[in-house]
């Protein structure tokens, strides 16, 4: 990169701004970064305009880390615009890499959300119908907001990307590493997963796996977890043998069974249908109607198995109309 | 039985899923020989796709061609070693890849070749039912049966019900709506 600083921005999409945190959480090492890079545009704690980033020559930024999805046009608008300014572009964090937590959202239709939000909620004054409108007139001024989209896409749906730096958040030290690397020059191939690893979740969790067949399932709450055995063969639904390494397991180690942030692990095309299996294959039962019992206890599978990653599944929403 | 019979790599591609930079979308999904061929009268022909375990199933539907029994031209089969080689992600592909139906067949229960591989397909398949459901797919689009090398009638009432269904509920939206997805964003 010779003497010449790294040109860097950090924007948020739909996301809850953890992403951003996770940044924060680099601690001191946050400070090199502001040594070696010019933070051009970080909402979350820079001030910036989007107008100057308009101004910048294409490819003047050296690197975007775009945290947060797609869920309507001014997310996208600004995507196109960092992806044109940006040399790389990395989806950062499991919404721009998979659609992430705000990607369940496609379970549901823009109208039902619409609905739930602004008009049959319990905290709303029953007669008010005031729901965002892309333009409005107010006193002869025409206002505009962002188009609502009919539905959540991830990163790469609307722009190139580069890399993706899985996680709901990176973990500090991935981000970390991967900052390393790319001040390095060094660059991995174009299209890679960065920051995570390229095994299953299970390889990398300590827990004891035996085998063992359940026959009910259960909530986290409802028992006390054995603390070395594999939360799966004890009944608590785990996203483990669906997910990529990398976290170093750090739900399961804390006793929290995995929800899947790092997306499907290498070779898994659809990380819910792969979970599905994963998942079944530790009943113990040959009777259908015993299964079904079984079953029950996983109260709402499809957002589990999905829970960040719907957009980039196979069929990405439902398509009730 | 048939033919020219697809095999999985046949199946499209995950880089085939439309994309924005694909500008060619709505042209593909528009193309006539990717839409369900429509039968003489013009009536709705559905798409099933069949994945049939080879020890049972597929002798059965073997069995129902080299008796000449008729039935519905709806199916294209895809044999494979047992029914619990059916990984959940073939049933979510081929419906996203525009199938109108999947059609699930393996040995009977305490039958399979393999002693345990349809009792994993017997725990699989009523979750399967259930993400569907919640991502909108009708019911009748996706079903299981138990059919025996013997039952080749059975095989062929099981396919004109499956397609009679389809017809009945109309094509799937699945492949055009995630198509329309884009170009309407
Ligand atoms: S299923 Fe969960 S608890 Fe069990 S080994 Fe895998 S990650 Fe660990
Ligand atoms: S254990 Fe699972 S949910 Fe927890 S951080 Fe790792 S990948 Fe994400
Ligand atoms: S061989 Fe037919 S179901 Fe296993």
């Amino acid at each position: 990169m010779g003497g010449r600083k790294l040109q860097i921005a950090l924007y948020w999409g739909a996301g809850c701004g953890g992403c951003d945190v996770a940044v924060l959480d680099t601690n001191e090492f946050i400070l090199d970064v502001a040594a070696l890079a010019d933070i051009r545009l970080w909402p979350i704690a820079v001030d910036g305009k989007y107008r100057d980033v308009e101004e910048m020559a294409d490819g003047e930024l050296d690197l975007t880390l775009f945290n947060g999805a797609v869920r309507n046009s001014e997310n996208e608008h600004i995507a196109r615009l960092l992806r044109r300014k940006s040399r790389l572009l990395v989806a950062f964090g499991s919404c721009a890499h998979m659609g992430g937590i705000p990607g369940l959202a496609n379970l549901a239709t823009k109208e039902e959300i619409y609905d739930r939000a602004y008009l049959h909620n319990p905290s709303i004054e029953p007669g008010n119908t005031t729901v965002p409108l892309a333009q409005t007139s107010v006193n002869g001024y025409s206002l505009e907001l962002p188009r609502f989209y009919q539905r959540v896409f991830k990163l790469d749906d609307v722009v190139d990307v580069d890399y993706y730096l899985p996680g709901c958040p990176p973990a500090a030290d991935q981000v970390r590493a991967v900052l390393e690397v790319i001040v390095s020059g060094v660059l991995p191939p174009k299209g890679s997963v960065v920051g995570a690893g390229d095994r299953g979740l299970c390889d990398e969790c300590t827990r004891t796996k035996a085998e063992k067949k359940i026959k009910e399932f259960r909530r986290p709450w409802q028992i006390m977890a054995d603390p070395e055995a594999c939360l799966l063969e004890q009944g608590i639904l785990c996203a483990g043998p669906a997910t990529r390494s990398g976290c170093g397991a750090r739900c399961p180690t804390s006793s929290i069974p995995c929800r899947g942030c790092y997306g499907p692990m290498p070779g898994v095309v659809d990380q819910g249908a792969k979970l599905l299996s994963a998942v079944t294959s530790v009943i113990d039962s040959k009777d259908p109607d015993e299964i079904d019992a079984i079953l029950a206890g996983l109260p709402d599978f499809t957002g589990y198995a999905y829970r960040f990653s719907l957009p980039a599944s196979l069929l990405q929403r439902s398509v009730r109309s | 039985m048939n033919e020219d019979r697809p095999t999985v790599a046949d199946l499209p591609t995950v880089a085939d899923l439309p994309t924005v930079a694909d500008d060619q979308t709505a042209a593909r999904v528009d193309r006539p020989a990717r839409r369900a061929p429509t039968g003489a009268a013009g009536s709705f022909q559905p798409r099933i796709v069949g994945f049939l375990c080879n020890w049972c199933s597929y002798a059965g539907a073997d069995l129902a061609g080299t008796s000449r029994t008729p039935y519905a031209a709806s199916v294209r089969v895809i044999r494979v070693m047992c029914s619990a080689r059916i990984d959940p992600t073939f049933v979510l592909k081929a419906l996203a890849e525009g199938a109108d139906g999947v059609l699930i067949c393996g040995c009977h229960p305490g039958d399979c070749h393999y002693s345990e591989g349809n009792y994993k397909t017997m725990r699989r398949y009523p979750l399967l039912k259930r993400m569907l459901a919640d991502l909108g797919i009708e019911d009748a689009r996706v079903r299981l049966e138990w059919v025996s090398a013997s039952e080749g009638q059975r095989f062929a009432d099981l396919v004109d019900d499956m397609t009679q269904r389809l017809r009945a509920l109309g094509p799937s939206r699945i492949k055009t709506a995630l198509a329309t997805d884009h170009a309407e964003r």
